[in-house]
């Protein structure tokens, strides 16, 4: 019994075993249903999961049951975000315990009622329990924003490397506290028409009515809901590197800003989609630009620290140009996490704006089935890249060393990168190739997605089985974990 | 070594993207039986429209070809409307008078003007037809598949040639699901031998090489053709391939939109988009290997 409480006690109540915990479901998760569709349904392997787990897929349901799927993912992300920022930040204990156990059986519920009400049949009480569990996650969210509230004296910065105001409040938290309040209020442009469901609103995956002409109000509160979680989600992610890498300076000064105005313009934006749809997608861009070029100096910052540590510790005053890069690749999780950044604005940002200037010239030319490839692969490399900087984060804190810290973040970095490049050349395959002649690039392209994807799954797949084992471990990693916060630099605060 | 390995590897893939395909590539010839000069009519009356079964109905009796436009009978109407000079020889392109839409000034509308627009393309390899400076005729092989790389003016001019037309939205709905809420025209769920869709394992497939081609029309009757056993996939009213093998164009013009809308998935697509409700749309001028269309008409010839 002890044995058992004690396990319990790490994965379910210390900020490490927290993580572990919500880490292991989402990958169980995006495991299992990652088989229901794409090639894995073309090779029959749906078929196989279909019936040996007696699921019961309605074919009008389909869209509800993605909707239902991604928020299950969502939430266990969110979770993640929200354990790592509770430690990050300096929280009082009893917030902390408070935040992480609501969260925590919120995104359970989420998962144990949402999933079996999608895909073995309608029972309506275990929607009822999707919807408890998606209210608790809110609820966490607002005892966040409190826990975190940056007008508070203890929290005022002493540090003046780190940005904060005349007054001495720091803008780092203010950029979280933004973030968080931002992510509430978009939270409520999803539940309103989610409450309306079967009163005159059906639900519909965004991508299938971007060309329709005229939407309702409640479609395009779920547009502009869908579109700002993820951005938030990502900029929730840039902060928490923020703190992992000790982000400090000259550009953490001109960064905070940018990550706060941006954070709420760009929401602004998204909520503006509702009443003036055309001149919110300025506000957008606006917003996102502010955002991305607080990450640029994020990245700047991170690179420069790199390379520095990296001459130092090989005894190099002042390396050349290929010194500084090894110095710079030497640890491949520190580098990873904002080299995925950089990554991104080739896979996402940069072709969402090419899209965007390029939208009735090119790809409104196309059939709409051509243009929902895009945005399908857009969102989806979107989130799998915010998920691989959290992997590499948590292998950090996880304590891997050695070989096995350079494999594992070297196959994440090249393997994602892969497949993310590959499903980018997948989606806009219509520039270079016509419909009649593209099986070629298909098969190329599916083939390297897959084997990236692949990749990344079984060092995620090791890496679980690896914590699993150590469970069972008298003095294993956990015991140590149990008890330990999640950065060495800590807030530097009153 | 290990680098070079990789190297290799990589040009490889580069390679195997780059390989041409072979869009003549021999197919099997099957008669499947389906005349597809026959049409059916369905009745007035009320049905269930899209995903979420909303009521809806049409108060007249219509008809709708059993099958979709064969590669034969869209070259027997070229000829034909060359001939008489309804239609014209453009360049690279047959094309024919458009009377316009009217701009509405919509969101990303664009203005379709009155003029001539393009119906097939003649420099497209994958067009099944042949041309010979006078006359159009079937590719081998291919006669008996549905007419593909034809837009939406192209569609049109067929039927109205005829003094048919192309069925509404609604029309094409009620066709392929009859009066209950069906999914798929034949019942609740689909086998990969029901339709012709991405990666069915039909006989024209080969998705290491050129991927999904057509099938012929009404080839998914039951029929078994060199041991492939297909289902009886009609719709309740007796229409085939009113799921898969080709998108669809239908006729409807709406407001603030230059889209016109396609219905039933194609050869190129996965299963979901089979299913009776999902819409496919694109500029009328669009062309593709994976779309066709089939005509309806009304007693009083409407």
């Amino acid at each position: 019994m002890r044995w058992l409480s004690e396990r319990f006690r790490f994965l379910f109540r210390s900020t490490k075993g927290l993580i572990l915990t919500a880490i292991a479901l989402v990958s169980l998760i995006s495991a299992l249903f990652g088989m229901l569709s794409g090639p894995m349904a073309e090779w029959g392997i749906k078929d196989v999961i279909v019936r040996a787990l007696h699921m019961n897929l309605v074919e009008a349901e389909r869209e509800g049951r993605l909707i239902i799927l991604y928020h299950s993912i969502a939430m266990i992300v969110i979770a993640i975000e929200t354990y790592m920022i509770v430690d990050l930040l300096k929280v009082k204990d009893n917030l902390k315990v408070m935040i992480n156990s609501t969260i925590t059986i919120g995104y359970l519920a989420v998962i144990l009622g949402g999933l079996p009400f999608a895909y073995w049949g309608h029972s309506w009480p275990l929607h009822g329990l999707y919807i408890a569990g998606l209210a608790l996650i809110f609820f966490a969210g607002c005892t966040l924003i409190y826990a975190i509230w940056p007008w508070r004296e203890e929290f005022k910065v002493t540090d003046n490397e780190y940005a904060h105001t005349r007054k001495g409040y720091s803008l780092e938290r203010i950029a979280f506290f933004a973030m968080a309040a931002a992510t509430l209020i978009s939270a409520l442009f999803g539940a309103v028409p989610g409450s309306y469901y079967g009163n005159g609103f059906e639900t519909f995956l965004a991508e299938n009515v971007v060309r329709e002409p005229v939407k309702t109000v409640l479609d395009l509160s779920v547009i502009g809901h869908l579109h700002i979680m993820l951005a938030l989600i990502a900029i929730a992610c840039a902060l928490i590197i923020c703190r992992w890498m000790d982000f400090k300076g000259i550009l953490h000064k001109l960064a905070m800003p940018l990550m706060i105005v941006g954070s709420l313009v760009l929401a602004m934006g998204t909520w503006l989609v509702v009443p003036f749809e055309t001149a919110a997608h300025i506000v957008i861009y606006g917003g996102s630009t502010l955002a991305m070029l607080g990450a640029l100096l994020l990245v700047i910052f991170s690179w420069r620290k790199l390379i520095r540590i990296g001459l130092a510790e090989k005894g190099i005053k002042k390396g050349n140009f290929f010194q500084g890069v090894a110095a710079l690749c030497r640890d491949p999780l520190k580098f990873g996490v904002t080299w995925q950044m950089v990554f991104m604005n080739f896979t996402v940002s940069g072709v969402g704006i090419f899209v965007a200037v390029k939208l009735d010239e090119i790809f409104r030319v196309w059939q709409y089935m051509d243009e929902r490839s895009i945005l399908t692969g857009h969102w989806h490399i979107l989130a799998t890249l915010t998920a691989t900087i959290l992997l590499m984060y948590y292998a950090d804190f996880a304590g891997l060393i050695g070989k096995a810290r350079q494999w594992f973040g070297w196959i994440l970095i090249i393997f994602s990168d892969l497949a993310f490049g590959a499903v980018t050349v997948y989606e806009m395959r219509r520039l270079i190739v016509a419909e009649a002649v593209q099986q070629p690039l298909i098969n190329t392209t599916t083939l390297l997605g897959d084997i990236g994807l692949g990749a990344v799954l079984l060092i995620l797949a090791v890496i679980m089985v690896w914590r699993l084992l150590d469970l069972f471990k008298k003095k294993g990693r956990w015991r140590k974990e149990a008890d330990e916060k999640l950065e060495i630099f800590e807030e530097v605060t009153k | 070594m290990k680098k070079m390995m990789i190297a290799l590897l990589s040009l490889l893939f580069l390679i195997s993207a780059c390989q041409p395909v072979d869009l003549n590539a021999p197919a099997p010839v099957y008669n499947t039986g389906i005349d597809p000069d026959s049409w059916v009519t369905i009745p007035a009356g009320p049905f269930l429209h899209g995903q979420f079964d909303e009521a809806a109905s049409i108060d007249y009796d219509y008809e709708m070809m059993v099958t979709d436009v064969t590669n034969a009978q869209y070259a027997e109407f070229l000829n034909a409307a060359l001939a008489d000079g309804t239609i014209k020889i453009a360049g690279n392109e047959v094309a024919a008078y458009y009377a316009g839409d009217e701009f509405n000034g919509g969101r990303h509308e664009e203005s379709i003007e009155a003029g001539d627009y393009i119906l097939i393309p003649l420099d497209d390899e994958a067009l099944r037809l042949d041309y010979s400076g006078e006359t159009f005729s079937a590719k081998e092989d291919w006669a008996n598949h549905p007419m593909t790389m034809v837009s939406w003016f192209g569609a049109k001019a067929y039927c109205e040639y005829y003094g048919w037309r192309l069925p509404s939205e609604l029309e094409w709905e009620k066709a392929a699901r009859g009066e209950d809420n069906r999914p798929y025209p034949w019942g609740d769920t689909l086998a990969r031998n029901n339709a012709n869709y991405l990666s069915s394992r039909d006989p024209f497939e080969d998705m290491s090489t050129f991927g999904s081609r057509t099938t012929p029309v009404g080839f998914y009757n039951g029929n078994t053709y060199d041991g492939y056993q297909t289902l009886d996939s009609a719709s309740p009213y007796g229409l085939y391939d009113m799921a898969g093998n080709v998108w669809q164009w239908t006729g409807d013009v709406y407001e603030l939109q230059h889209y016109r809308y396609m219905r039933g998935g194609s050869k190129n697509v996965y299963d979901n988009n089979l299913r009776i409700w999902v819409r496919n749309n694109a500029t009328p001028t669009f062309v593709s290997p994976a779309v066709g269309f089939r005509c309806a008409r009304q007693e009083n010839g409407g």
